[in-house]
């Protein structure tokens, strides 16, 4: 384990504020969750994540068919799509697009794939302004920290911690009152809004059948953020499109109830090219950004693959004992909770922190909310495998890797040799250790083993 | 009720928990089975398993085959090591088409204890008497890879003298999960004693669980605390009249 991860597990376990504020806010999606799929509500809610996984499972595995339908029809609608590979070329397209429209301001609707590239920072480098619009990813832009949840992104901070940052950041007079709070962020949204060239948004699904870009949000800024300015830009990974309209029929159905436990977010909008003569509204210039930045390395991997399933609705990350105790900052990369631990290791090799994937007691409370059933216990416990064999291969690891490697092994020969194991399997426990004995709360190894008192029965 | 039972005691109860054991072997031989424990027994592999040594965890799933093979029906006190035959073992042998086959016949044969009663010897009143409040704890690989929850439950309704209070909120992890426990110690002690809070909360004399480890994290984390409560494991309630 990094010096890093282990040091910020143990910081996020001794912030008592910090632990109450996760386990209040993912407890109230938690519930909403249990009771939006509760079977007296949604009677067909299993049958629903049965047709949402073998949905997922066509598209991914036909992936390079729907993404060139999908541009087809963006093409169709007039729009444009562009291909990127990773974080540069997406931040690349993006600036020669700003500088050739003479554009400095941009508007962005929340989006974790913008993250993921580091989008902000890119753009902020070359003297574009870039400013969040959703509530949430606005304080934690102007925190200058990054989203602690994939929904609920500034989760963590109480409206005192809010009140500092505003007070600080914007140089307004402390402010504590939450309606209040958001009449400010509202005011001054709305004139970038007004004055943005750019507006950036990420999208829950891109439909290959009609070119068209789904969002779903509460607060109606995606909306302002994709049809004001006259540029729209949307940066999705790969793994968004979706065969059919028809498809958003299971996919809408699980995404808001699996996420917030509500029936449908406040607002479902379709984006399908830029504005047509005799419309009044929508951008003048429509581009749709499809980002691998890492996801095509999963296909390969029948199992694995099934991490692209994804539809970001942080119920996983709600129910997981881990991230509830140590919370967003603590992961190594951008996602967090479960569905980061198997995300992280496949987009950035599991090298980047090989203990991730075993910073989990295997519960499988996460798999069981998956809305699309992704196995993620499953992909953990072969990610572990994979750390094993490339420490084996780069014969790499610290003395107490090699020392585990050797103890396993001692233990398979052990356990696979029954006279060895039962002479000895009693001395390793009369061995064990006190604080081992404590932290178990074995005070006396037992003075017989099974074996020895079944024989004598 | 009459047939042949083996148990797979598994290497915690063998070394650590040899009661559970007996307790198990005496309730079993109260409903009539002819009980016998195959000697050359030891592990399932899972601790190799879930740590990523694959290799290692084969050695050993392959090792259970051969003990287990000739057995009729196999009945074991862990609903994780359970889970680890019943669904992992393919795991581990999906290149291996001949050892798939052999896991295939043996899976359908492997039960967790409070299974094998309520399932397979359709029992749910084992003549037990156990006087006090008792509130149970889904292990994690019983609950969500067995799908074991109502049958526990139903055998400790029918303990004379037993009254059942559950916990809130249930099904929730302990924070064992093998090495994860010491590799991820303050973390894991957070979760217990989280678990330990449920349990005191509900006023019980005593937790159950069908799992040998999570009674281990669970025993710690009471004795930490301070908490004048047993951690049992099921068959040990049982066993008692």
């Amino acid at each position: 384990m990094s010096l890093e991860f282990d040091r910020k597990i143990h910081a996020a376990l001794t912030n008592r504020k910090q632990q109450l504020a996760i386990f209040s806010a993912t407890g109230k999606m938690k519930e909403g969750r249990e009771a939006a799929t509760a079977a007296s509500v949604l009677p067909d809610y299993q049958e629903l994540r049965t047709q949402a996984n073998a949905l997922k499972k066509h598209t991914i595995d036909h992936l390079d068919f729907y993404l060139e339908e999908f541009e087809r029809n963006v093409e169709a609608a007039g729009g444009k799509v562009i291909w990127a590979k990773d974080a540069t070329e997406v931040a690349d397209f993006v600036l020669s697009l700003a500088r050739e429209r003479d554009a400095r301001l941009i508007v962005k609707s929340k989006s974790m794939t913008s993250e993921e590239v580091d989008l902000n920072e890119r753009l902020e480098h070359h003297g574009l302004e870039a400013v969040e619009t959703d509530l949430g990813e606005y304080i934690i832009q102007l925190a200058g920290e990054r989203p602690f949840h994939i929904v609920g992104p500034a989760l963590h901070k109480d409206r005192y911690d809010v009140a500092d940052i505003f007070e600080k950041r914007l140089g307004i007079g402390r402010e504590t009152v939450i309606e209040n709070q958001a009449a400010i962020a509202r005011a001054r949204l709305r004139q970038k809004f007004l004055a943005a060239d750019i507006g950036m948004s990420g999208a829950n699904f891109l439909v290959a059948d009609s070119g068209a870009v789904v969002i779903v949000e509460n607060e109606g800024n995606a909306r302002l953020a994709t049809t004001a300015p006259r540029i729209h830009v949307t940066v999705a990974g790969i793994e968004k499109v979706i065969p059919r309209a028809q498809d958003l029929a299971v996919f809408l159905k699980l995404l808001a109830r699996s996420a917030t436990g509500q029936a449908f977010s406040v607002y479902t909008s379709f984006l399908n090219g830029p504005r047509r003569p005799g419309e009044i509204d929508g951008p003048e210039e429509f581009y749709v950004v499809l980002l691998d930045n890492g996801r095509t390395r999963l296909l390969p991997d029948r199992g694995k693959r099934q991490s692209l399933y994804c539809i970001r609705c942080g119920a996983c990350l709600n129910t997981c004992p881990v991230y509830r105790r140590i919370g967003g900052h603590s992961y190594p990369w951008v996602y967090a909770g479960p569905i980061g631990a198997i995300l992280t290791p496949q987009f950035l090799g599991t090298a980047h922190e090989p203990a991730l994937p075993f910073a989990s007691s295997l519960c499988g409370a996460c798999a069981e909310v998956c809305p699309v059933k992704i196995d993620i216990p499953r992909i953990l416990l072969e990610l572990r495998s994979e750390v094993r064999k490339s420490e084996a291969r780069e014969k790499r690891g610290a003395l107490r890797t090699r020392a585990e490697k050797l103890a396993f092994r001692a233990f398979a020969w052990m356990a696979t040799h029954p006279r060895v194991y039962a002479l000895a399997a009693p001395i390793g426990v009369a061995l064990m250790p006190g604080w081992l004995r404590e932290r178990f709360g074995l005070s006396e190894p037992p003075a017989r083993t099974f074996r020895q008192l079944w024989s004598r029965r | 009720m009459s047939g042949r039972v083996s148990l797979f005691v598994t290497c915690i109860v063998d070394q650590l928990f040899p009661e559970i054991g007996l307790s198990m072997a005496a309730v079993l031989e109260r409903l009539g089975y002819k009980v016998d424990f195959p000697e050359r027994q030891t592990c399932c592999g899972q601790p190799a398993f879930n740590n990523g040594y694959w290799a290692e965890a084969r050695a050993v799933a392959r090792y259970f085959l051969d003990t287990f093979e000739g057995c009729e029906t196999i009945v074991a006190p862990s609903g994780s090591c359970t889970a680890m035959v019943v669904n992992h073992f393919a795991e581990l042998f999906r290149k291996e088409p001949a050892t798939l086959a052999r896991v295939e016949a043996l899976r359908r044969r492997v039960w967790e204890f409070s299974a094998f009663l309520t399932e397979c010897a359709g029992v749910e009143d084992v003549g037990a008497r156990f006087p006090g409040v008792v509130t149970f704890h889904d292990g994690c690989h019983a609950l969500r890879e067995l799908g074991i929850r109502g049958g526990p439950r139903r055998l400790l309704a029918h303990v004379r003298g037993l009254e059942l209070r559950e916990l809130e909120p249930a099904g929730e992890c302990c924070g064992f999960g093998g090495t994860f426990a010491i590799k991820f110690d303050e973390l894991s002690r957070d979760m217990a004693a989280a678990k330990v809070d449920a349990i005191v909360r509900t006023g019980a004399d005593a937790v159950v669980s069908l799992d040998p480890s999570c009674l281990m994290q669970i025993r710690g984390a009471l004795a930490r605390a301070g908490a004048p409560v047993r951690a049992l494991h099921l068959a040990e309630v049982l066993a008692s009249a």
